[in-house]
């Protein structure tokens, strides 16, 4: 029998669940103010050059506008980019708002205009007139090619490719199998539900309370703190409920700045929201161009691994990511040689997109295996076996766990695969062809400093806090499971409270390493309060325990007991009350092993099987069927985390076949910036996904053996799709999405 | 957005008089689309004229056998409507393979008509656009045009007519009833809807003031052997690549007679008269599909993004067609095309 308040690793529903379907929950653009105004943006016309004029007199004129913020008017902010660096930016120069009047990208705010009422502001923003001077821009990145670098700074916590092992040209040259192609993911945005917002008010005393929409309250906090000179008591942030942000949410974004900067100005609380087609005018997951060669011998196995990338970045910050060093990480090869460099044009800085870096270079070299497993004449599967990476080859460390080949195994047994034909185009369904395709997935186990307090009252309540912010991944119920079980509390005794800048510290949300910091930190603080309470226990008068140690005892139910003898005990209020003390209470951090990370990396595993029918005449291609087996360490609640890979299947769909941020390279502007005409899956387009989590026992990272489910659900599914799309029709698409007029073509 | 006076129209000839006074009047039915195009500043008109109330909601028995479908019947009435369902199935299936089950809640019939292009140039005010702005260009012609159109462009625009349910009705020889300052008339739809040529900035032959009062589908016998087919970037919910609605009557293996209008391809729904004429006293052959489907594109001309749109309006002509007279139209629910 399971033990009463053995929550972990069991399926519960989301703490959160029912705030969030009776509105309770309220999200940034929600909250409300007596004297809240309201500030729409004006976004700039052109993608290069300056405003040489920018007329607001007819937007002041309707009675009711407050102010136009422009960069003739700004308030003064901080002087060093330093000031606007956030805790996730990439080297360079932070994007400042209406800082002066060039023009640096397509969309850029020009102007805030600032109302009484939200359609006023709106009519208002509709009557600034501006005159600009055009530069020339350049935003395509086949143009920019030849001028593409290596970041001579590295962004603080992405891997550089590591050196070249081997003689990976050599080694190629003399292989008898070889693979060769250019791989292409277009660009994506984000796409969240929920519009960025952030609603500033302006309290009596002058300080801030400000409701941001962003994965990461105290980021904000030190943001805004730097950039207006203000203390960090000034300035409270938070950010409770997120309607998804997939990335988008980590850096503070210009409504952030230009809400804060109209409330100080106004001296009052002001309200900015983005419209749809705004969430189009800043970061996105970058083009990327990727060049990959495989040289094997003829039993599949690699001799030769080159891997290179040229990504876009801005003009002012060198973005980057992890793109090719997941290829070497996965496959055993003695000649190695990775390649990651940035090209510049005229867009906002990329920023992290849900598996930043693996999802594009994963895809790209799961793609390349498949031709290397047509080439060879090796199934698919069998191809990743007799290439699997034992070790983590290029930092020369052994893997925490690694449960990929039972991922294969698993995954194929329910998928049915051996029923394959592998021969291209020889399966069939009525008028549509079937094909069979697979990919591997991986995403690191990443762990970050994080604090969390665990504050237990005489009543038998607890409180659980810290600054991180729930997505949408489930951080409430997880949190609250691992504090239920740690303290031996039913979960309804347990509230938690996080997303608030005041709260213990916390990164952002990102990564997928909120479970396993904030997880930690909640076990450790509620294991600091069991250690108190049992002291208090013992030093009762005629205390049961007394002779007990802490590890002869069980906490259950609200009760302290011997494990021998449960009927033995202390109920937890009355060792507080013997003690005198209304609470116990205790912050505790959490941190990634040194000893570890020195000898061990980390990462979570997927197999993506897919199953896609496909009119070829016509084009049209459909998901019927995915099987996706994860080993992500202990899994937490199955419930919540099947829903991380559903939604990361979704996303993997989507990259597969539809999303593509379509750039005008005339106009130097996103096109398709609405929902209409940026395409992510519909119900229609999702059939079966079937996830299973493959057991793996962890036991370096953390003590609960957590890796984290965020991003792996993504990784691997654009390239399982683009391999059965391969299988159905002998047609190999290099360039995702896979749209209609690329399977005519 | 700009400032706005609203009149609640209560008759029809209130929301004429009210319409025709102002030239930057509009009427406003279910909004879906016009909201949308306010809140882009991509129209901004000075006077909504609310014509819900109007008595324009019914779908009724038209003198000669057809049916007359009022404006403001919605889209998702229009579909379920048993007797268009059991008489039209055509274009109950065109319009449920539109937008959303929300959307079509409250798209009204009228509104559905002169829904605009979702040309991306044209819902963004800060390109040029000559349908948005006379005389200042047609950046998709350089630019992105995967949804533009094929057929019937012009070098001022190349934008499509978004509509499905006007294709099925452009099929079905519907005719549009309006009411106007000058009194009723009657458009039949292929005369509705225009090509760009040098005035791309006006959609329709509807004059200003007046009023979609009703769609009248006149009496045919299309009811078995017909199909709607929507090719599209996702399985649902995305406007049309190329859609193509045919209606046949046939006798036996051979076509009596034949109706076939494109979607996504043009500023209007597409028809082609002399290509429905060789499908006529023809067996329903694939091969003779396949001349028809060469003989409508065959002034086709496509631009960087949407070539591909010519091959593929030509295998869905074919396809089309083999469903049709096949009795097996394609169903808007499984994703399978038959
Ligand atoms: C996300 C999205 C997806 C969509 N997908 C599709 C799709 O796949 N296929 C498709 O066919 N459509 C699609 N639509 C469009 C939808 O069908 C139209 O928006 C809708 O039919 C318009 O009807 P309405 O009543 O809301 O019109 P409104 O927005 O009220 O009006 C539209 C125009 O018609 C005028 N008007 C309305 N009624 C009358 C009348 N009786 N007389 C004269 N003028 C009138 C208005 O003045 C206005 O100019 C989609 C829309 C959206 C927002
Ligand atoms: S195609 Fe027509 S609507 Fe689109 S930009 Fe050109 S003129 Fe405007």
């Amino acid at each position: 029998m399971q033990p009463a308040n053995a929550y972990i690793g069991t399926p519960q529903n989301r703490v959160d669940g029912r705030a969030k379907v009776t509105g309770e929950a309220k999200y940034a653009a929600e909250f409300d103010a007596p004297d809240l105004a309201y500030g729409i943006v004006v976004s700039s016309a052109i993608a290069k050059g300056r405003i040489k004029s920018i007329d607001t007199s007819a937007a002041l004129a309707v009675p009711g506008v407050l102010q136009v913020f422009t960069h003739e008017n700004r308030s003064r902010t901080a002087w060093f980019d330093r000031n606007f660096r956030d805790e996730t930016a990439p080297p360079g120069s932070p994007f400042r708002p209406l800082y002066d009047e060039g023009i640096v990208y397509g969309g850029q705010p020009v102007a805030l205009v600032v109302a009484e009422e939200f359609e006023l502001a709106a009519h208002a923003a509709s009557l600034v007139r501006i005159e600009y001077e055009t530069d020339a821009h350049m935003t395509d990145l086949d143009l920019r090619r030849s001028e593409a670098y290596v970041p001579p700074k590295k962004r603080s916590n992405v891997k550089p490719p590591p050196s070249p092992r081997g003689d990976a040209e050599g080694a190629l040259a003399q292989a008898p199998v070889k693979v060769h192609a250019e791989y292409r993911v277009a660009i994506e945005h984000h796409n969240p539900m929920e519009t960025h917002a952030s609603t500033v008010i302006y309290e009596q005393d002058g300080t801030l309370t400000i409701h941001d929409k962003t994965q990461g309250a105290q980021n904000s906090q030190s943001y805004v703190s730097s950039v207006f000179g203000l203390s960090s008591s000034q300035v409270r942030v938070a950010s409770p409920y997120i309607g998804g942000a997939f990335g988008s949410g980590p850096r503070p974004q210009y409504q952030l700045f230009l809400a804060v900067m109209a409330a100080l100005e106004l001296k009052r609380s002001v309200r900015v929201v983005l419209t749809r087609d705004q969430m189009f005018t800043f970061g996105y997951r970058p083009l990327t161009i990727q060049t990959i060669s495989l040289g094997a011998n003829p039993d599949g196995k690699l001799v030769s691994l080159m891997h290179d990338a040229i990504q876009t970045t801005s003009t002012f910050e060198d973005y980057q990511e992890v793109v090719v060093n997941w290829s070497n990480l996965l496959y055993h090869c003695d000649n190695v040689k990775l390649t990651y460099q940035l090209a510049q044009v005229d867009t906002y800085t990329p920023i992290d997109m849900r598996a930043p870096g693996a999802a594009l270079g994963v895809t790209a070299i799961e793609t390349a295996m498949d031709e290397l497993a047509y080439a060879a004449g090796i199934d698919p599967v069998e191809l990743r076996l007799r290439n699997y990476a034992e070790t983590d080859e290029a930092d020369k460390k052994t893997f925490t766990s690694k449960e990929l080949r039972a991922c294969y195994q698993l995954g194929a047994e329910r998928f049915g695969w051996a029923k394959r034909n592998p021969e291209p185009r020889s399966m069939r369904d009525g008028r549509e062809l079937v094909g069979w395709g697979m990919a591997t997935g991986v995403w690191e186990a990443i762990m970050q400093k994080t604090a969390a307090r665990a504050v237990l009252t005489r009543d038998g309540n607890l409180e659980i806090t810290s600054a991180t912010t729930d997505i949408g991944t489930g951080t409430y119920t997880i949190l609250t499971q691992i504090a239920a079980e740690t303290l031996g509390l039913p979960m309804e005794a347990v509230t938690t409270k996080i997303g608030d800048s005041s709260l213990p510290k916390s990164p952002v949300q990102g990564g997928s390493w909120t479970a396993a910091s904030a997880g930690s930190a909640v076990q450790n603080a509620c294991l600091s309060v069991r250690e108190q309470l049992f002291k208090y226990a013992r030093q009762m008068e005629e205390s049961p325990l007394a002779n007990a140690s802490i590890e002869q005892v069980m906490f259950v139910d609200g009760r302290i007991c011997l494990m021998n003898e449960p009927n033995v005990g202390v109920i937890f209020a009355e060792a507080m009350q013997a003690a005198g003390v209304e609470r116990v209470e205790a912050e505790e951090k959490a941190s990634p092993g040194m000893l570890t990370s020195m000898r061990h990396s980390g990462y979570s595993h997927s197999a993506v099987f897919v199953d896609v029918k496909v009119d070829e005449e016509l084009g049209r291609v459909r998901v019927t069927r995915v099987v996706n087996a994860v080993a992500a360490g202990t899994i937490l609640n199955p419930k919540t985390a099947r829903s991380q890979i559903l939604g990361g299947v979704v996303f993997g769909i989507g990259m597969a076949l539809e999303e593509e941020s379509m750039l005008d390279h005339n106009l130097g502007r996103f096109m398709n910036h609405n929902l209409a005409e940026y395409h992510v899956p519909v119900n229609a387009d999702v059939y079966d996904i079937d996830v299973i989590f493959v057991s793996e026992h962890e036991q370096l990272l953390n003590p609960l053996g957590i890796k984290g489910l965020g991003e792996i659900g993504v990784v691997g599914t654009a390239a399982a799709i683009g391999n059965a799309v391969f299988h159905a029709t002998g047609k190999r698409v290099r360039e995702y999405p896979i749209t209609v007029d690329k399977l005519l073509g | 957005m700009n400032r706005f006076s609203y009149l609640r129209a209560t008759s029809i000839d209130e929301a004429v008089r009210a319409a025709a006074a102002d030239p930057t009047s509009r009427f406003i039915a279910g909004g879906t689309n016009l909201i949308d195009l306010m809140k882009y500043n991509v129209e901004r008109p000075e006077r909504l004229i609310d014509i819900t109330r109007l008595p324009l909601n019914r779908i009724e028995e038209a003198d000669g056998g057809g049916l007359r479908i009022g404006a403001l019947v919605t889209n998702d009435e229009a579909a379920s409507d048993p007797r268009i369902r059991d008489r039209y199935p055509l274009l109950s299936s065109a319009i449920l393979a539109g937008a959303s089950p929300q959307l079509r809640n409250s798209a009204t019939t009228g509104g559905n008509l002169l829904q605009r292009t979702r040309c991306y140039y044209f819902y963004d005010p800060g390109t040029p656009c000559n349908k948005r702005e006379p005389g200042t260009g047609c950046p998709a012609a350089f630019g992105r045009n995967r949804i533009h159109a094929i057929l019937g462009t012009s070098e001022h625009c190349i934008a499509t007519h978004p509509s499905d349910m006007a294709v099925a009705l452009a099929a079905l020889e519907a005719v549009v009833h309006v009411a106007g300052p000058d009194g009723e008339r009657a458009i039949p739809l292929s005369d509705f809807h225009r090509l760009p040529g040098d005035h791309p900035e006006i959609d329709t032959t509807l004059r200003h003031g007046e009023i979609i009062t009703a769609v009248e589908l006149p009496p045919t016998d299309y009811g078995r052997h017909y199909t709607y087919l929507k090719l599209r970037d996702r399985l649902s919910y995305a406007f049309a690549l190329v859609s193509v609605a045919v209606a046949l009557q046939m006798d036996g293996d051979t076509i009596a007679d034949a109706r076939l209008a494109l979607g996504g391809v043009a500023h209007k729904p597409w028809r082609d008269p002399e290509g429905e004429a060789m499908l006529r006293g023809q067996p329903a052959a694939e091969d003779r599909f396949a001349a028809v489907a060469s003989h409508i594109l065959k002034d086709a001309k496509g631009y960087e993004d949407n070539a591909f749109k010519i091959d593929l309006a030509k295998r869905a002509i074919i396809r089309a067609l083999s469903q049709a007279a096949a009795g097996t139209p394609q169903s808007q629910t499984d994703k399978r095309i038959q």
